[in-house]
Parts: structure tokens; C-alpha cells; sequence
């Protein structure tokens, strides 16, 4: 089969590689139909992301018909037409019972490296190197899927796959950002970052009560996604001296009730500390860039939310602790809860409550990957998500 | 290399010292051998400064495999090429203690798994296979450092239904060890705490060992590892796996990811 594979930094490549077969009987295969590249693909891409080895497959937003199952799946049936979510649970172990499926102990075979890099091992992740279990990805014609009783989600025939396709990553994960906020009728959220992330957190803030979304960057056709489709009031940081201030203003002077970082760790900004937090990067001191962190932190409301579902994977400096503590700030974060939000969403999308196409900018075959992974890298022509089709 | 500078090496010196005699086991020598030829040239090519001790470090150990001397072993007084030199006391050994808590599975059900001993081979990784003699003994084959096979038979000398079992080495096993299983209930009655002691020398004394963690196979990691897959099978009826799956194109693979 055809696979997108990482050979280095800026280096992916479609190349043939063979077929995945079921390695445990809980496993499924699947024909993939539709798949898509994550803002977080870009981290293995700009190779911020330790443990990637040359020939990795990458991607994990992916869906499609199974074609073969293990002798111990029951639910998921040969011929079933899935959506498959990017965190692998095994259902059994004690975070999986208690609904926190991207914490699952059992689905890490190098759960070893995990602990040694992230301080605990969580679920697996499709594409998503060694630390995450070194599974191969779904940016390709086949895929092996572990426990598949417990992950896929099977999908009725008159939603397209594009309708549908979100609910592997990018839905669930703004919808549980939002849900985080604990957002009361008539609450004001803020959103960092308007990528496919912070359009469907704002628009799930919408879903769960906001009575007012405050969206954030300084890209103008993603500024202008954020208005015209997902309906938020629009700040551009370039356009401000101060994000925190504007905000301030914007709100009566109290600050946003909750707030979104839907950036994560490779931040951008005019600031100087932007070139101090690159320069440490450059040298090793520090591996993240919190920018983003710490203008939520400064803006958020006393007692207010902040919500983290943009990427962290390492160390951070300067964050105002002291003022998240003074403001007795609350602080949810963490890899999306696909199963626990996954058949819901359908529910929403099948109400017709919210159409996830309109984040859809580009769609290319997989054999254009590559170009796919470089103009989304570089938000050139307007990409904001890309799709592909095997 | 360290410079022993303790009492019992003046003591030795002071004696007027043993000479090049041989005091290093044969099988230790070919661990020497090996270990010292790899981090000789793992030095030499590194291109950096630290490359010349890691250099420096081989080619002791090169010299310690091919002529059976090791000073370091003189001044500490060991001597593994002596008969019977590897049953070596256990004061000497190195202990390994790991507990995990696992779910769904009650201390009797994990107990009854466990006494089986030939369930073991389910999921630990090195093992080879675990054959029962009797209700008590059984005769084991894993996977050593640097590929070698390594058997010793064990005996179980105590245990507690549904709580503990104890076992040891016997005769003239080559990795001598003691080692028990203990299960508790777990945190609000749920589930199992399951807590591992192991005590042993390695093949090729605490060298070997030294050797054998920069090869990744350091004990403390072999057991957690072994008890997180014993772990996975419990709880999901599986364990996590990504051998055998696609991989793209790439040039040799120097190192390859470790599995639970």
C-alpha cells in the first residue's frame, strides 16, 4: 500500500510499504477512505517531536470501512463504515473506566520511553512517534486498529465522509476545550488560535451556553473563518499593543470567564520574549514556547477557567504563577477523551446542530501529501485544514 | 576507568599481590570481550572527547576478557573463576522491587495465574520458555545480554494461597536469585496490588550488569516492563504490540524501540 512517511525535518514522503494485518485478536483493519493532516502534525513535521525514527507513517485523523477484524472483536463488524479516534484504549483499565480514554494504561507498548520523557505513559497514538506507542499512521491506504470494540465509530451512510471525518481529532478536541471552561448560560470565552482546534472550540462554546466568543490570531482568512462561520468576535494581536489589555477593554474590565489556549507550544508572537523563548529553544534550554500560556494566564478572569488543548510536550519558562494563583484561576488540560465524546458529536452533527465542513480549505490525493504538509505548514493559499483521499 | 583506592587493594599489594593469575570466569571473559570490543569502538567513533574514556573503558575490558585478569575484581576480592564461582552470595546481589495495581482481577484469580508457573512465559519478554518438573520445580530458558541463553531450574520454597508465592534458584544455577509475588487488594477494594521482589546476581558479576544496562537491559526495567505486560494481559486480554506492522523506507536501523 501507498503511506506517508517521515524521513526528517520538512521531509515526508508516499511511499509503498506493505500491508497492516491484525497482529492481537481485539484488532481490526481498515480501508481508509478519508484522512486528514492535525496542527500537531506539524510539531513532527518542524521535528519538535522526539522519537520519531526515518520511515515512521504518519497521521491519525482518518476513517474508513473495515475490511478484517481479530477473533475477539464483537461490535465492529467486516464492512462497518467507521471514523477511527487518534488515542487507542484498551476500555479495561482503571482510566478508561473512569471515561479519561487518552490516559489508558494498557495501549502503549513503549509506555517505558513515555514515562521517561512525559513522567507517565498514556494511550497510544496513531502516527505520533515512539513516545506515543510508534503505531503507524492513518495518512495512508490501510490501517491496523487496536482495540477496535472500544475506539471505532461506526457512521450512517447519509453523512459524507467529510461531514463525519472530524470526529477523529479536531471536533472532540474542541468540545472537550470548551466543556472544560465549564462554561455557565451567558459566559464570555476567549480563544487563542483560530486553526480547525479554536474554530471548533468556539463554536462549541456556542453548543454549551456562551453568550459571548472572543477568537484570537492574526491570520486573516482564519480571522475571517472565525467571524463569518463560527460567528466569534475577532482580535487581531498584531493589530493591538497589548492582547491582555484589549481584552480588558472588551470586556469591562474583568477579563474573559474562560479561556482557550487552542495554540500550544509552537506559539508565535511580536513580543521580545517570542525571541527569547526561541533562542532557548535553539539552545536546548527550553522546548516549548508558551507565549500563549502566559498572555491566557494575564487575561483570564479572577476565578475564571483556563482551558489547554493546544500541545505541550516539554518544559516551559516564565509562567506567571502568581498570577494564576492571586486570580485562584482553574486549570484543565490534556489529550482529547475521544470515546467519551465521540457517538454524542455524531448525535450534534446528525441534528444538524453543526456542519464540520466548512473547516475544509484543500482537498488533495494522498500522493500530494507532501505539498499538502507544506502549504498547511506555512498557511499559504488560505489552508486552514487539509483532506486527502488515498 | 575507576582507580580502586580502597583498603583490601593495599592490603593485596602490600602482600606482594597474586600476579596475573586468573580471576575472571569464562563466561565473564566473553562478555569482556564483547562489551569492550562495542564501547572501544562506540569511543573511537563517537568523534568526541568523552569518546576516549568510553575508548579507554573498552580496551580494559578487551584486555580483561582475552587475558582473564581483572585488577578491579582483584581488589575486590572476587574471583569468578574459581568452581562454583557464580553461585555467588547474595549479600552480592542486586534487588529489584516493583509493584503495580491492576483492575479487574481479584488476588485469587491472579494468584491461580501466576501458580502456574508455565503461565509466565505469557508475558515476560526474555523468557524462552518455563518448563513444570513437579508441583514445585520447573526449569526455565531466557534470553540473556548480548544473545546468549541462560537455564537454571527453580523451586517454589513458600507460599500463601491467594497471597504470596517465593521461589529461588537451585543447584548451580548461572543467574542465582531469589525472588517472591505478593497479592494484596487493591486501593477501595478494587482490583490488585501485585508486588514483585527479585534478588539476584546477573551472569558475569555486577560488570556484566554495568554492561548489559548500556545495552538497555538493565533488570530494574526488565521487571516493570515484565509486569506492565503481565499487567496489559489482565486487564485488556492483550498486550500492546506494533511488531509486524507497516514501515516505510529508511537506511539501517541502529536502534530499535523497545516494546512494553
Amino acid at each position: 500500500m501507498k503511506a506517508l512517511c517521515w524521513h526528517g525535518k520538512r521531509d515526508v514522503r508516499v511511499e509503498r510499504v506493505s500491508d497492516p494485518e491484525i497482529l492481537n485478536p481485539r484488532d481490526a483493519i481498515i480501508r481508509i477512505t478519508s484522512t486528514a493532516i492535525c496542527g500537531s502534525d506539524l510539531h513532527l513535521y518542524n521535528g519538535y517531536i522526539l522519537g520519531l525514527m526515518e520511515g515512521d507513517i504518519l497521521g491519525h485523523e482518518f476513517m474508513g470501512e473495515v475490511v478484517e477484524v481479530g477473533t475477539e472483536v464483537k461490535r465492529i463488524k467486516k464492512g462497518d463504515r467507521v471514523v477511527v479516534p487518534f488515542t487507542i484504549s484498551c476500555g479495561q483499565c482503571f482510566f478508561c473506566k473512569e471515561e479519561l480514554f487518552s490516559l489508558c494504561d494498557n495501549s502503549n507498548p513503549s509506555a517505558g520511553i513515555a514515562e521517561k520523557a512525559l513522567g507517565s505513559s498514556a494511550a497510544g497514538i496513531y502516527g505520533y512517534s515512539h513516545i506515543f506507542g510508534g503505531y503507524a499512521g492513518g495518512q495512508a491506504e490501510y490501517a491496523r486498529v487496536p482495540f477496535a470494540d472500544v475506539g471505532l465509530l461506526p457512521v450512517p451512510p447519509e453523512l459524507t465522509d467529510e461531514q463525519v471525518l472530524f470526529l477523529s481529532d479536531i471536533f472532540p478536541t474542541g468540545y472537550m476545550a470548551a466543556e472544560n471552561c465549564n462554561i455557565r448560560q451567558g459566559d464570555t470565552v476567549a480563544v487563542w488560535g483560530c486553526g480547525p482546534v479554536g474554530q471548533f472550540s468556539i463554536q462549541s462554546a456556542w453548543l454549551l451556553g456562551a453568550g459571548r466568543v472572543i477568537a484570537i490570531d492574526r491570520i486573516p482568512e482564519r480571522l475571517e473563518m472565525a467571524r463569518k462561520h463560527s460567528h466569534a468576535e475577532t482580535l487581531n494581536y498584531t493589530e493591538v499593543d497589548n492582547v491582555v489589555e484589549a481584552l480588558f477593554e472588551l470586556t469591562g474590565g474583568r477579563g474573559p470567564d474562560a479561556c482557550i489556549d487552542a495554540v500550544g507550544m509552537e506559539s508565535h508572537s511580536t513580543s521580545p520574549m517570542h525571541y527569547v523563548d526561541r533562542a532557548k529553544q535553539a539552545m536546548m534550554m527550553e522546548n516549548d514556547r508558551p507565549h500563549v500560556l502566559r498572555e491566557v494566564i494575564q487575561s483570564c478572569r479572577k476565578g475564571g477557567t483556563v482551558s489547554i488543548p493546544g500541545v505541550y510536550s516539554g518544559l516551559v519558562d516564565h509562567i506567571p504563577m502568581g498570577i494564576a494563583f492571586n486570580k485562584g484561576l482553574t486549570m484543565r488540560m490534556g489529550q482529547t477523551h475521544m470515546q467519551k465524546y465521540m457517538k454524542r458529536l455524531l448525535d450534534r452533527i446528525q441534528r444538524g446542530e453543526i456542519d464540520p465542513t466548512f473547516i475544509i480549505t484543500h482537498r488533495l490525493k494522498l500522493d500530494e501529501a507532501s505539498q499538502g504538509y507544506d502549504i498547511f505548514c506555512n498557511k499559504e493559499d488560505e489552508c486552514i485544514k487539509v483532506v486527502m483521499t488515498p | 576507568m575507576e582507580t580502586i583506592t580502597s583498603q583490601s587493594s593495599l592490603a593485596h599489594s602490600a602482600e606482594g599481590g597474586h600476579g596475573q593469575n586468573i580471576n575472571v570466569g569464562s563466561n565473564e571473559r566473553m562478555i569482556s570481550l564483547l562489551g569492550g570490543g562495542v564501547l572501544a569502538l562506540a569511543g573511537l567513533a563517537s568523534g568526541r572527547k568523552s569518546g576516549i574514556g568510553l575508548a579507554i573503558l573498552g580496551t580494559g575490558l578487551l584486555y580483561r576478557g582475552a587475558t582473564g585478569h581483572c585488577s578491579m575484581y582483584q581488589a575486590l576480592g572476587i574471583n569468578s573463576a574459581e568452581p562454583h564461582a557464580s553461585r555467588a552470595s547474595l549479600n552480592e546481589g542486586i534487588k529489584v522491587e516493583k509493584s503495580l495495581t491492576i483492575q479487574n482481577k481479584s488476588p485469587e484469580e491472579l494468584f491461580q495465574f501466576w501458580r502456574n508457573l508455565e503461565n509466565l512465559a505469557q508475558f515476560m519478554e526474555h523468557v524462552e520458555s518455563i518448563h513444570k518438573i513437579d508441583d514445585k520445580r520447573s526449569h526455565w530458558v531466557v534470553k540473556g545480554p548480548a544473545g546468549r541463553h541462560v537455564e537454571w531450574d527453580a523451586e517454589i520454597i513458600n507460599e500463601r494461597e491467594n497471597e504470596l508465592i517465593a521461589w529461588r534458584t537451585v543447584e548451580d544455577a548461572e543467574v542465582a536469585h531469589a525472588g517472591s509475588v505478593r497479592f494484596e487488594k487493591g486501593p477501595n477494594g478494587q482490583g490488585t496490588v501485585v508486588r514483585v521482589s527479585l534478588l539476584y546476581s546477573p551472569p558475569a558479576g555486577k560488570l556484566g550488569a554495568a554492561i548489559a544496562k548500556l545495552f538497555g537491559e538493565e533488570p530494574h526495567i526488565q521487571v516493570q516492563q515484565d509486569l506492565r505486560r503481565f499487567k496489559m494481559l489482565m486487564e485488556s486480554g492483550e498486550i500492546a504490540t506494533t511488531k509486524g506492522q507497516p514501515h516505510g523506507n529508511s537506511p539501517i536501523r541502529p536502534f530499535s524501540g523497545r516494546e512494553a
